[in-house]
């Protein structure tokens, strides 16, 4: 249904009986609230609190605003050597490692701006870090491994199919025998 | 390691002096530098003299045990010091006296900032030189590895070569590193590389630069678009003694600054493999412009610089810079035959304040400099005439 004064579609309806005669009006939230109406509303929630929950006198919270989620502030100060996010504004330089970490959020547009647009490191990486990037990757890749094997194996015993259910166990045994996971 | 002594071979010993290598009639080194802190620690503005000192040991006991000898020794020995074995010299910079370290800041060995050391919190002002726990270790004979320790990073790793040789210069740095991490344990994160107590070097915290010769490109004026194209490309354009300095003598230094999401060999190639190579073409092509349509007037400034360093008789370290500029162009152009690159090369070290005193055996002022400075020049670049 289109709104009553423009060509959008109408999503406030409002009907008025006066005097026996019924009136109808449907707009669109811009021209509602043109007009003077509260197209936002408060929720059923909120109504049910307004007229049933609150004792009466009781100030309400607006209805047009909703409690705004809780978002996490950010650190103020790292804890590994007290730095504040404003001591690095001032000297453009950070106190420890950890302050890479504590400060995140707040510095990555700033090293994006500093390095081309870049967000993350390229290039060579500590043969200790690279080490046990792999081990990781290989970590991960044999969990997918027994996890498929095990599915598969789930299967062929449903199915009955005995002798592909041997074969499976037996490879997930040598593969889970490689390591604990 | 050796600590004893100081450096030997100061005369010659630099690398970046020795006008070997590809195109050195316009570049005149190439280096890198891998900046590295301990896991751990804090950076050196945050931590206390306790901590600074337990830094130094254990980067001077860890940089002594890797076996750094060898990164970057000639396969045959350097013409200078024939018999000289390599060996990593260690400096305690508070057991300097400041001439030394001004020595060394005029070989590049060093910064200013770690010449003058650091005042922490808990010392006074006046003993920040002889207190601040910051040495440096010295590959010698060849000066082409040297490792700052608590500069402003825990570790900078520097490794020099002489001409366009960014490959060679990293592949030493490269090695150094992979050495010395065998030994500590680096500050290092999967998202931001190795950390650093600057954000401008985080990532690879790689800086490669050239010291570039450009008369030929200031002459013309088109320098400035030089500096301005270089600017465009994320490079910083230096003077001869880098960050604040002037470009002394037509010499820049020109470096990445981009060190985040640009992996080592990606800035290698666009330095060496593209950017400089250009300059290096545009300096040369301003040369040959220069010699045929201002022949005259570039041989009479060539030989007005050799005339006035040959006769006079003070000379301040800037205006000798400046005419022994004018006399490498003069021989590498071949407009004068009697006076070696070599000589022009070592007086551009030798002129400086510290390399002065130390040649002349004396402690000199100011004005005893300017003096004692026109008569080096006059003896060395009269011997060879």
């Amino acid at each position: 249904m289109k709104c009553d004064k423009c060509d959008n579609e109408a999503t406030v309806h409002e009907m008025i009986v006066k005097g026996g005669v019924k009136t109808e009006r449907h707009l669109c939230e811009h021209c509602a609230r043109e007009l003077g109406l509260n197209p936002g509303g408060a929720t059923l929630g909120q109504l049910i609190t307004k007229f049933v929950v609150a004792p009466q006198g009781q100030p309400l919270a607006p209805a047009s605003k909703p409690a705004a989620p809780a978002r996490p502030t950010p650190p103020t100060s790292c804890r590994g050597c007290g730095t504040t996010f404003a001591d690095f504004k001032q000297t453009g330089r950070l106190g420890c490692s950890e302050c890479y970490a504590i400060f995140e959020t707040q510095l990555g547009p700033l090293l994006e701006r500093a390095h081309e647009g870049a967000t993350h490191h390229m290039g060579k990486s500590p043969k200790r870090w690279e080490e046990r990037a792999a081990r990781a990757e290989s970590d991960s890749a044999r969990r997918e491994r027994i996890d498929d094997l095990r599915r598969r194996l789930e299967q062929a015993v449903m199915a009955e199919q005995y002798e592909a259910a041997v074969v499976l166990r037996d490879e997930l045994r040598k593969i889970e025998a490689q390591g604990t996971v | 390691m050796t600590s004893e002594g100081f450096i030997p071979s100061y005369e010659t010993g630099t690398e970046w002096l020795r006008c070997v290598g590809a195109s050195s009639d316009v570049v005149m080194s190439s280096r890198v530098r891998l900046a590295r802190n301990l896991a751990g620690w804090r950076f050196g503005h945050k931590a206390g003299h306790g901590d600074r000192q337990k830094v130094l040991e254990v980067c001077r006991d860890r940089i002594a045990a890797a076996g750094l000898s060898g990164v970057g020794a000639s396969t045959s020995p350097a013409p200078a010091t024939p018999t000289a074995p390599p060996q990593i010299m260690w400096i305690d910079l508070r057991e300097s006296p400041p001439i030394e370290r001004q020595l060394l800041v005029e070989r590049h060995l060093i910064s200013k900032q770690h010449s003058k050391g650091k005042p922490l919190p808990d010392l006074k002002a006046g003993d920040v030189e002889t207190t601040d726990p910051r040495g440096v270790a010295i590959a010698l004979p060849d000066e082409r590895l040297s490792i700052m320790v608590n500069e402003e990073d825990h570790l900078r790793i520097q490794a020099v070569r002489g001409g366009l040789a960014l490959a060679e210069a990293w592949a030493d740095a490269d090695r150094a590193d992979d050495l010395l991490e065998s030994q500590l344990d680096f500050a290092y994160s999967p998202r931001f590389g190795y950390l650093t107590c600057c954000p401008t070097n985080v990532g690879t915290g790689v800086r490669m630069s050239l010291m570039l010769h450009l008369p030929g490109l200031k002459l013309t004026g088109d320098i400035e678009k030089v500096k301005r194209a270089a600017g465009d490309m994320n490079l910083a354009v230096r003077g001869f003694y880098g960050e604040g300095s002037e470009a002394a003598g037509d010499f820049y230094q020109i470096s990445n600054q981009t060190t985040l999401g640009k992996g080592e060999q990606a800035i290698l190639n666009d330095l060496a493999g593209e950017i400089i190579p250009k300059i290096v073409e545009y300096e040369r092509l301003a040369r040959r412009n220069l010699l045929s349509k201002r022949g005259a007037a570039l041989e009479d400034q060539v030989y007005r610089a050799l005339g006035l360093l040959t006769h006079a008789r003070l000379l301040t370290a800037e205006e000798s810079m400046q005419m022994l500029s004018h006399v490498r162009l003069g021989v590498v152009m071949g407009l004068v035959s009697d006076v070696d690159l070599a000589s022009v090369n070592a007086l551009m070290l030798l002129t400086q304040p510290a390399h002065l005193q130390r040649v002349m055996g004396t402690e000199l002022d100011q004005e005893q400099r300017r003096n004692a400075r026109a008569q080096l020049i006059r003896r060395r670049l009269l011997k060879t005439n």
